[in-house]
């Protein structure tokens, strides 16, 4: 893949539910081009398609029609077992409800990816806590979920989520269930990620302020991109 | 990986304790009634085989009247003609091949010393009769054959007679009253216990033949004659020339079916090992059925924790877990959950088998192959049962299980 090239690129992309009259297009021909190291917002009001999108993005599913390719691969017509192996080693999944496992602690949370990669018990354990120590979670090791605030658990979703190193980071609404300091301190965090470590994150957000941490805000209408346009610098 | 997935199946079986644990009752008394069973069986067989070899190894026992025929009253057969002293004589003149042969006419007797009691299996033969079913003195002296012959009050006795006469005293030269007669004790019997049918083998009492026949049976009667073949005569060898010379001497046409029959204690040995074999094997089949059901429970808890746990499987699959792992992981869980459920039933089992072994006085016969073979069993239990759950978990969509509350 050249340099340069997008990451990950939409192409007349439908994603459609139902059969007949009750057939929905939650994605209806979508075009779209993010490039490595971009960190992109996704707007657009309940039922626009953002999260549709996401999933599509994250490889968790496929679209009806069109293309959707990632690296370079035609990532929409890979088999399930192809598309884990490349959320494995490529996507990092950030979701609203945090999605830790519960009764575990945050350190087990975090090495969980790195369990299906095949990486030793050691690695695993040194790799886990270098994960929460760059989300600050120095000390919160051995707490189960239930021990943590909101924000530190979606630090501890975070820190599961670059612990394998991955090129995507996909947030669905990361900040949605915390208060405004929590949010801006995840936010501060998502960007230092972006900017150190070279992640390209796609984040879907309600608020403004929150889409004003990217650098490009997508918005979406009735599966349709309504605009795409770059932000001002905030920094 | 797999000792990861072990680990992680015993901290959710951990997470619910009394669930795992009813859910792993029935594979529980499956696997300990299928060990119970076997193992008490085993000791059964065990048992029968070592005690019809007390009977005596390689004997035949002739007696009056027919073989048991389906259908004919062996009752009738009974009083046709009884075996008698020609007959004995005409078999020691004769036959080749037996190590010892003995009459032998048995009565249940009450039996009386001092202001004591007992009744007691009294039985008249000869000398001959402990070399024939291989019973050994304690103390004392045979008959001797001056004794046999003239039919001389002596006895020897058993070990339960002599508690119940003389406790640990010495009971020789004592006179006991059988019957309306007295003898004089002459020796003690080896103790022998209990057979498997629960008949004490030491309440006993020998007496020379003459003696039994003229004061206690009163007739000339002989009820039984005892064989024994020698080491290098098989009991089937034995049987024919037996019958021959018994036709022969009891002047019986070649038409005439024999009014006599011989059993074979061998084969009677080898009769009820294979019935208690049976009765396992069926007992062990109804066992079976057990672990199926015991099978289904595990079905059914890995449904209730397939179905509990989708968001957690969602979250799984989305970082990258193959519908492979997830299968592995949930078939991991209910085999290490039946294997629990097996060995915890095959330590109850034990414990029932030792206890029963205890109370019915038979050997302790746990069989390690039994052994093994409940675990291989009860682990595949858990890996059949448990993977249409493991699969459905496999086979769900991120994207929807992600999304479950
Ligand atoms: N599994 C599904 N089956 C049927 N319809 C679906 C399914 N998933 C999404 N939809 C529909 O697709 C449309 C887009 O849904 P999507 O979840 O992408 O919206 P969204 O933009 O993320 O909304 P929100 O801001 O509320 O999260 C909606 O109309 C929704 O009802
Ligand atoms: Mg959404």
């Amino acid at each position: 893949m050249a340099a340069g090239a997008p990451l990950i690129t939409f192409e007349k992309v439908w994603k459609s539910y139902g059969q007949g009259e009750a057939r929905v297009h939650a994605l209806a021909g979508v075009d779209l081009a993010i490039k490595r190291g971009e960190f992109v917002a996704i707007m657009g009001p309940s039922g626009s398609g953002k999260s549709t999108a996401m999933n599509i993005i994250g490889c968790l599913d496929t679209p009806t029609a069109g293309t959707y390719s990632f690296m370079g691969v035609d990532a929409g017509r890979l088999d399930r077992n192809r598309r884990a192996m490349l959320r494995n080693l490529y996507v990092g999944f950030v979701f609203q409800g945090y999605n830790l496992l519960a009764r575990t602690t945050a350190a087990e949370n975090v090495e969980l990816p790195l369990i299906y990669r095949g990486v030793a018990n050691r690695e695993r354990r040194d790799l886990a806590m270098q994960a929460l120590a760059q989300v600050g979670l120095v000390g919160r090791e051995h707490h189960t979920p239930a021990e943590l605030s909101g924000g530190q658990q979606q630090r501890v979703a975070i820190a599961r989520a670059i612990v394998t190193r991955p090129t995507l980071l996909v947030a669905d609404e990361p900040t949605g269930n915390l208060d405004t300091a929590r949010t801006h301190e995840i936010m501060e965090l998502l960007t230092k990620l972006n900017k150190e470590l070279g992640l390209t994150v796609t984040m879907v957000t309600h608020e403004a302020d929150v889409a004003e941490y990217a650098e490009r805000t997508i918005r979406f209408l009735d599966g349709h991109v309504a605009s795409d346009s770059m932000n001002m610098e905030t920094a | 990986m797999i000792w990861e997935t072990v680990r992680l199946s015993l901290r959710s079986i951990r997470r619910n304790v009394l669930r795992s644990f009813l859910t792993l009752l029935g594979i529980v008394i499956g696997v300990a009634a299928v060990i119970a069973m076997l193992t008490i069986g085993s000791g059964t067989t065990q048992k029968v085989k070592a005690d019809i070899s007390k009977l005596g190894s390689n004997l035949l026992v002739v007696r009056s009247g027919r073989p048991a025929s389906p259908g004919g009253p062996g009752g009738l057969d009974q009083v046709v003609r009884p075996l008698a002293e020609k007959d004995l004589a005409a078999l020691v003149a004769h036959l080749t091949g037996a190590r010892a042969i003995s009459p032998a006419s048995q009565k249940q007797v009450r039996v009386i010393f001092g202001t004591e009691s007992l009744t007691s299996g009294v039985t008249g033969t000869d000398s001959a009769y402990l070399d024939a079913r291989d019973w050994k003195l304690v103390s004392g002296r045979p008959f001797s054959d001056s004794e046999t012959r003239s039919g001389t009050g002596v006895c020897l006795i058993g070990e339960t007679v002599h508690q119940q006469f003389f406790g640990a005293g010495d009971p020789e030269g004592e006179i006991i009253r059988v019957n309306r007669t007295s003898c004089k004790i002459i020796g003690l019997l080896e103790p022998k216990g209990y057979t498997g049918f629960g008949q004490d083998q030491d309440n006993v009492v020998l007496m020379p033949l003459h003696a039994y026949q003229r004061r206690i049976a009163g007739n000339r009667d002989i009820d039984n004659i005892y064989i024994a073949a020698d080491d290098s005569t098989p009991t089937s060898e034995l049987q024919p020339r037996v019958e021959d010379i018994l036709r022969d001497a009891r002047r019986m046409t070649p038409d005439r079916e024999s009014d006599f029959a011989i059993r074979d204690m061998t084969q009677i040995a080898d009769a009820m090992a294979s019935a208690t074999t049976t009765m396992t094997g069926m007992l062990g089949a109804v066992a079976g059925v057990s672990l199926l059901v015991g099978g289904i429970g595990i079905m059914n808890i890995m449904l209730v924790s397939v179905t509990e746990r989708t968001r957690e499987i969602g979250i799984r699959l989305a970082i990258g877990a193959h519908e492979k792992h997830i299968l592995i992981q949930f078939l991991v869980e209910a085999t290490v959950l039946s294997l629990l459920g097996g060995i915890i039933g095959i330590l109850i089992g034990l414990g029932l088998a030792g206890l029963a072994a205890a109370t019915l006085t038979i050997p302790f016969a746990p069989s390690p192959a039994v052994i093994l073979l409940a675990v291989g069993f009860s682990a595949l239990i858990g890996m059949v049962f448990g993977f249409f759950p493991a699969l459905r978990g496999a086979r769900l969509d991120p994207i929807d299980a992600l999304r479950h509350e």
